[in-house]
């Protein structure tokens, strides 16, 4: 009877587990399959090389998905570029620095972050980071990459920061007691004893945010600009993979070139995080594999 | 009597309202191994611990009396630089989980600013004194990946490498099989020609082998310290001889 109970509970466990590796399968395919249809009238290297995106233009419109691609790198890069030293930071002091007033203040802080709708954030980045750059930095618009990265930077810290403080938590405290016991001093434990044996843990969390910073849209569609051209720095306006997707499908007829053309836009960056996320877990595990 | 090695002067520790260390006052002299000894809880990691300042990273840690090093109140210079010359060695084997060589050589460079051979000269010669520099054919392997008797001495190669005047040692062999814990009791006993070894030990016997002096703890009292041959053949207190016996049978 029991055996019949386990074996049952093993059986649901595994069809839960198969279901959501086909509901994922499935809309990878529908990506795919759909995005595919593309390449029967335009060919994959003008996609990936092209530099003009103009599905709509009635003489010869064209999809050329470059431009886009490199503008999510750049927002991507931007945010990563200040959330990752920031939120590690941020981590690190609060859980081994701060006095216990501060962490108390912070972390709700933190956590409140985490919670203001992307809409918000985006309504943030027009009124106010927007024209601080302007002004700043003598731009003709504050609608730029940076705008996006900066906005995707403070969506990414909560994640960052709180996956980071876990895993610098983590670190048994025998290795700190040991640094402090050669006659290390709280900084050099920190930076060459704690985090060094957290490291799996720091890449698992940046590239968590990563991938946040990758699939967001709402906010960089708001302050980016969305010019749909080939930018050459942070100060560009930019229109990224997902902006495209989420300002075109709307008007698009299905079954067109057009709507095929998103579709493959879509399996592009699912292949992006794809790639991303294989990335994190083979250099996550490298570490892990030298630890212990 | 010359000057002593580590001192403590009607030393009371608290863990916040709990009184572990009671009016303990202690002589360790130089190039001695002292051990500590007595039933569980008694305080004696508490007592060791005192000597490098390791209470100092507990917030709830209170003490009062004197702690003396060299003769000076160890509270008058920094913990860092105290440490530095009070090396301690811990009861289950800690290394960070870092190259063998990147190990022993951590006190080092934080202590010490050497050119890459004489730290790696440096590096090789603690790790011969643990006698392991012969079972360690790479030195650039992790040191997680070492037995337990091998991390404790690499531990103990790790505190000797910056040369410290004393070593305090919390039970080390509690971890290890008898060869390991074998091959750091000789290792204990080389020690003492160069330094002042304190070790925390529920082995009888094995306080017999490696210490001179040996001190009998109970409840946070200090009640019996004195030469370690005298304390197990005719201890003058009544505890000390339960205490023995208890353990012996
Ligand atoms: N960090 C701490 N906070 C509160 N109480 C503590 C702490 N460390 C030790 N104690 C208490 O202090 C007393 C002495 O502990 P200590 O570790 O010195 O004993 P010990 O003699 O080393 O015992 P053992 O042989 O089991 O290691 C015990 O009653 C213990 O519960
Ligand atoms: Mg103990």
């Amino acid at each position: 009877m029991r055996d019949r109970v386990n074996r049952l509970m093993a059986l649901i466990i595994q069809a839960c587990a198969l279901s959501s590796v086909l509901v994922l399968m499935g809309i990878f395919l529908m990506l795919l399959i759909n995005g595919a249809m593309l390449f029967k009238e335009v060919s994959v290297f003008d996609f990936l090389t092209g530099m003009t995106w103009n599905p709509g233009a009635f003489d010869g419109p064209a999809y050329g998905a470059l431009s886009l691609i490199w503008s999510t790198i750049l927002v991507t890069i931007g945010a990563m570029l200040m959330a990752i030293p920031l939120g590690i930071a941020m981590a690190a002091f609060m859980s081994e620095v701060a006095p216990r007033f501060w962490r108390n203040l912070l972390k709700p802080l933190i956590e409140l972050l985490a919670g203001i709708p992307s809409v918000v954030l985006g309504f943030i980045g027009i009124e106010l980071i927007g024209p601080l750059l302007q002004k700043y930095l003598g731009l003709s618009t504050g609608f730029n990459a940076l705008n996006g990265s900066i906005l995707l930077c403070l969506m990414a810290l909560p994640t960052i920061i709180s996956l980071s403080e876990e895993a610098i938590r983590a670190v048994p405290f025998s290795f700190k007691e040991a640094s402090y016991g050669l006659g290390a001093g709280k900084w050099e434990t920190l930076i060459k004893v704690t985090l060094p044996a957290c490291t799996s843990g720091l890449i698992a969390s940046s590239m968590l945010g990563l991938g946040r910073a990758l699939g967001e849209t709402m906010t960089v569609l708001m302050v980016t600009g969305n010019a749909l051209q080939f930018p050459h720095g942070f100060y560009d306006s930019v229109r990224t993979l997902t902006s495209t997707i989420a300002i075109e499908l709307g008007e698009v007829a299905s079954g067109t070139t057009h709507y095929f053309a998103l579709f493959a836009v879509a399996s592009l960056l699912f292949c992006l995080c794809l790639i991303i996320n294989i990335a994190a877990e083979a250099i996550a595990a490298k570490f892990r594999y030298r630890q212990t | 009597m010359s000057q002593m090695k580590l001192e403590a002067k009607g030393l009371d520790l608290f863990f916040g309202a709990k009184h572990v260390l009671k009016k303990v006052s202690i002589r360790i002299p130089d190039k001695q191994v002292t051990a500590l000894i007595g039933p569980s809880g008694c305080g004696k990691s508490t007592l060791l611990r005192c000597f490098n300042r390791m209470h100092d990273l507990n917030p709830m840690a209170k003490l009062k009396g004197d702690v003396l090093f060299e003769g000076q109140d160890i509270h008058l210079s920094k913990a860092a630089e105290l440490r530095q010359k009070v090396g301690m060695v811990f009861q289950k084997p800690n290394p960070f989980p870092q190259s063998i060589f990147d190990n022993v050589a951590y006190g080092l460079r934080l202590s010490q600013k050497l050119t890459k051979s004489e730290l790696e000269y440096k590096v090789k010669a603690a790790l011969s004194q643990a006698h392991l520099i012969d079972e360690l054919p790479d030195l650039k392997a992790s040191a997680m990946e070492l037995s337990g008797g091998q991390q404790q001495r690499l531990c103990i190669a790790r505190a000797v490498a910056v040369s410290p005047s004393v070593l305090l040692m919390d039970e080390p062999c509690s971890a290890l099989d008898p060869i390991s814990t074998r091959k750091v009791e000789e290792l204990v006993l080389q020690l003492k020609s160069d330094y002042c070894v304190v070790i925390v030990t529920h082995n009888m016997q094995q306080a017999k082998r490696v210490s001179d002096l040996t001190a009998f703890m109970y409840m946070g009292e200090l009640i019996e310290f004195s030469e370690t041959r005298q304390l197990f053949d005719k201890a003058s207190h009544e505890l000390t001889r339960n205490y023995l016996e208890g353990s012996f049978g």
